[in-house]
């Protein structure tokens, strides 16, 4: 029987196991063994000829031990991915609400773009008239980049956002040191409910991380970050949107404290997707902000990356963007590889070549898609999904900080599970049973037990009132008491239930090692 | 607008059951005068077949390397890469799953990686290795970082043998950080006396083999150095499919082997995205940056995999976190390890054979060439001549007539008088005709 919503009235049987397999399999869900456990020495799936006898030119230095790599046939290797891929739940699997990484639709035009060979097949070392149209659509990219945030420049070879931030921190220095005052201004103020990546960045360059609390209200407030202000603090360290899913009222109070008081407004641009065509961090005082093209312009997370962090700067750290850096010259585009061919003052170089193209041609792909009008249309839409959620399990979840909009994310903590021996953690699983991909868990650090929902502008309305009844029922499950196991032991019906995460840590086996011989095993 | 499922009713709806009559009301904390009223000033939205139009006149401005006798390389190389494994890692499932933080429904991603951490290890000779970094420099800045960690002293030696923006990229996170560098002279020779310059106060020596001008350099002196005074060696390599014929750094006592992945699995892309490989002995697993996966049993006692050591990264730790990276570079290395399954032992050192002779071949033409004299004396599959002409005019010239010959040295270390001086590199995908055609527009240009 299925209501209305198309889902059934009831929990129901499915997964449970009356008939268990002989082979462990359970039709399309197979079991598939390391590639080193099917994988023969003298086996290889691709066809090259062996090379004419040659005198090798290696001085001595020849490999004489064997590596030890299994190498399987075409066939082979097309079904170990393929079930193993099966394993995995991806966007187009389900909803993806994972608070602050932007689990929105990948669109495969931008695949097809990115592998055109004039972008795909090019090398970053060829001679700079062969690639005009490689570094035409770089410096298209930075044109929308910087007209969407309303900042001066851009630095676009960061390889990821935490790289993107290590990238607007060095320009930070730069500029500190070019006043006289690297000695003397050491001091980054991050708030407790920054992504961990921030006081991590801070660090890596020899700042000393001092926390901002936030108010009861989940926000930075001026006067907080004003008592902390002094000639020893070159930067605040903001998330705008912060990772509570506000928009910081008082950032343009903040960045103009900040200002007054001789240091920089790095801005974590994590979840730009809330206010791309709404706001502009230009306009709110930011002097830096990478920019997850992986999260925004939807380039694929892959499974962990790769991904892209560009960086917007404002006119006074623009002169110590990094290189490499595109310009137009007098024969068309040129490409600055050497800090003295700069009339800038570039603080160096953050990887050897010009960043993530891939990325690039994927982001710019979806903004010509979207254009302004749908780039706008997809903030707008993101910010009413996670509101749309919000409406449909406050009065069943609690919210740390009431009941008022949020942007593209809503937090909840875990102060509605009180005394029901279920966690955020056992919620987070059964979503899993229940056909989802879990929300963000125990992030941000500053709300207990906090649960970050996402559901971003590609979920239709059918799409979250199904998921919003079924949150709702898992959450009426866990108040009664009476199902306890359904959380606590899930998952139940994923390839893999709950794993031993101390055990893995307690003794780390990070490689596949043969097994003992059989003698040797019996002793 | 084709990606965005809400329909106008749907928004009139929500916005009613949320209990605000317009959107704008949830973004009442955007300060009123900056809320934008109107789209900016950029292009409306397009169709499908117009933004292919456009992105398909920028992609036919570039030269391809597929459509050129083309023997550039410098850190980055042109490989053929089997048709197997960019299908594989479109598959929605790799493609579109996150880091896998939800271990019970990533064990595809965890699986591969875990494999692709075996099959780096025992590349480089290691015992463990991460699951990635974003590129081969990033990855030897992190090493310098991980070797000052180990050692508590603050001082990295860089060979003259290191790929110069690997050598910049070091420098720029050292000198952010207060963290002493030494560069060694540009060593076009691979004769360098990097020995005289450990001493007790130095963290690690970075060198690279094959090092940026080709040679094949010998580790083991360098380790044995190193080791007397307490410091680390980072051996690094940009060209991975060396890893099939070179004797492996970790055989020669490398404490650190960080490289380029990008030529098993990866196009050229322009550059990126690419992926860095990471390999240190286990007794510095606690200092290693990056994720690491680990196996471990679920609850029924299957085995499984998940992120592991994680109290060392940044999500956890902090300000105290062993590096800041967060993303790293998944999918490439999924190519890299489905690329390697596939080539199999066997596969990879004959592939590197084949590069090998292909280099050996044209190594031997370009030297009969009046005004080219080969340098090296080692060399895998790329080496250094020396022309009569400098040799980004000759770069020029030769794109003009429709091969792309190498990279000018003086593009890397411009001012250090190596001006004449040029890298030539020779994969699998040269043949004899690509070999005569360079060294036919050699002898009409020199």
């Amino acid at each position: 029987m299925l209501n209305r919503q198309g889902r059934p009235t009831a929990a129901g049987e499915a997964g449970t196991n009356a008939h268990p397999t002989f082979t462990g399999n359970k039709a399309l869900a197979q079991i598939e063994p390391l590639l080193f456990e099917i994988g023969r020495h003298d086996t290889t799936g691709v066809d090259i000829d062996e090379p004419e006898d040659f005198e090798p030119r290696l001085g001595g230095l020849e490999r004489k031990e064997a590596i030890g790599l299994p190498g399987l046939s075409e066939p082979e290797t097309m079904r170990h991915y393929v079930r193993l891929s099966q394993m995995n739940y991806g966007i187009d699997t389900g909803l993806f609400p994972l608070g602050s990484c932007t689990m929105k639709h990948n669109a495969r035009l931008n695949e097809r773009m990115a592998r055109l060979p004039g972008f795909s097949d090019v090398h970053p070392l060829q001679p700079v008239s062969t690639v005009q149209g490689a570094l035409e659509l770089m410096n298209e990219l930075g044109r929308y980049l910087v007209t969407l945030t309303n900042m001066t420049a851009v630095a676009l070879s960061p390889k990821a956002g935490a790289h993107g931030e290590l990238c607007g921190m060095m320009a930070i220095k730069a500029a500190i040191e070019a006043r006289g005052e690297g000695k003397t201004r050491n001091v980054v103020l991050v708030p407790d409910s920054a992504h961990g990546t921030n006081p991590a960045t801070a660090a890596l360059i020899g700042f000393v991380v001092k926390p901002v609390p936030a108010r009861e209200d989940g926000t930075v407030h001026v006067e907080d970050v004003k008592e902390r202000l002094g000639p020893d603090v070159a930067a605040i360290m903001l998330t705008n949107p912060n990772t509570c899913g506000l928009f910081e009222p008082q950032v343009v109070e903040i960045a103009k404290a900040i200002h007054e008081a001789g240091a920089y407004f790095y801005c974590d641009g994590a979840n730009f997707n809330a206010i791309v065509g709404k706001a502009r961090p230009g306009d709110l005082g930011v002097d830096a902000m990478h920019i997850n093209l992986h999260k925004t312009f939807s380039t694929p997370h892959g499974g962990g990356g790769p991904g892209s962090g560009p960086v917007v700067l404002s006119e006074r750290l623009a002169p110590f963007a990094p290189v490499p850096f595109v310009r137009m010259g007098k024969d068309g585009f040129e490409l600055v590889e050497q800090a003295s061919d700069a009339a800038e003052k570039p603080f160096g170089r953050m990887t050897a070549f010009h960043g993530q193209m891939g990325m690039y041609v994927r982001a710019l792909s979806y903004m010509l898609s979207h254009g302004s009008d749908g780039m706008k249309q997809a903030s707008e839409d993101a910010v009413l999904n996670a509101n749309y959620v919000r409406a449909g399990l406050s009065d069943l979840m609690s919210l740390p900080f009431g009941n008022k909009p949020c942007m593209h994310e809503v937090l909840f903590d875990d102060a509605w599970l009180k005394d029901t021996g279920v966690t955020t953690l056992d919620i987070a699983k059964a979503m899993i049973d229940e056909g989802y991909h879990p929300m963000t868990m125990y992030f941000p650090l500053v709300v207990h037990g906090a649960m970050l929902i996402e559901p971003t502008e590609s979920e239709s309305k059918s799409s979250l009132d199904f998921f919003i009844a079924t949150l709702r029922d898992l959450a009426m499950a866990a108040k009664t008491g009476n199902d306890k196991e359904r959380f606590t032991g899930a998952p139940h019906h994923a390839p893999r239930r709950r794993l031993d995460e101390t055990r893995a840590a307690r003794n780390p086996v990070l490689k596949w090692t043969p097994p003992a011989p059989v003698a040797e095993a019996a002793e | 607008m084709r990606y965005l499922p809400l329909s106008d009713t749907d928004r009139s709806e929500m916005l009613a059951r949320i209990g605000v009559k317009t959107v704008d009301e949830l973004f009442a904390d955007v300060p009123k005068n900056l809320l934008l009223k109107e789209p900016l000033d950029l292009p409306r939205r397009k169709g499908e077949m117009e933004v292919e139009r456009i992105l398909s006149r920028m992609s036919a401005r570039n030269v391809t390397a597929s459509s050129v006798p083309f023997f550039v390389g410098a850190g980055a190389y042109k490989h053929h890469v089997p048709a197997t494994v960019d299908h594989l890692i479109q598959r929605s499932e790799f493609l579109t799953s996150y880091t896998p933080y939800q271990p019970e429904i990533a064990q595809g991603t965890l699986q591969y990686l875990f494999e692709f951490q075996t099959q780096v290890a025992a590349l480089t000779g290691m015992e463990v290795a991460n699951a990635s970094m974003y590129d081969g420099s990033t990855g030897t800045g992190e090493a310098v970082l991980m070797a000052h960690r180990v050692t508590k002293r603050r001082k990295a030696v860089l060979s003259g043998g290191l790929h110069p923006h690997y050598a910049e990229v070091v420098r720029t996170l050292s000198d952010m950080a207060s963290d002493a560098v030494v560069t060694m002279q540009p060593d076009v020779s691979g004769s360098e006396d990097i020995l005289s310059q450990i001493d007790d106060s130095v963290s690690c020596v970075v060198v690279q083999s094959p090092d940026v001008f080709g040679n094949v350099r010998d580790l083991k002196p360098i380790a044995e150095k190193a080791h007397q005074h307490g410091a680390l060696l980072i051996a690094v390599f940009t060209e991975a499919v060396s890893l099939g014929l070179v004797a492996s750094s970790g055989s020669q006592g490398a404490d650190i082997v960080v490289g380029e992945g990008q030529s098993i699995g990866n196009a050229l892309n322009f550059g990126g995205p690419y992926v860095g490989l990471f390999a240190t002995q286990s007794k510095f697993i606690r200092q290693m940056p990056g994720r690491l996966c680990g196996e471990t049993v679920d609850a029924d006692g299957n085995r499984g995999f998940v992120l592991t050591l994680s109290t060392r990264e940044q999500h956890i730790r902090r300000d105290k976190a062993t590096s800041n990276i967060c993303t790293n570079s998944g999918l490439c290395a999924l190519a890299f390890t489905i690329h390697m399954t596939l080539l199999g032992e066997t596969g990879l050192k004959r592939l590197a054979r084949v590069n090998h002779a292909n280099a050996i071949k044209l190594a031997d033409q370009l030297a009969r060439v009046k005004g080219v004299e080969v340098l090296n004396k080692t060399f895998f599959n790329e080496f250094t001549v020396k022309l009569a002409k400098p040799a980004a005019e000759v770069v020029e010239a030769l794109a003009a007539k429709g091969v792309l010959a190498g990279v000018p040295v003086s593009r890397l270390l411009p001012g250090a008088g190596l001006d004449n001086l040029l890298l030539v590199a020779s994969t699998e995908v040269n043949t004899d005709d690509d070999r005569a055609a360079l060294v036919a527009a050699l002898k009409e240009v020199l």
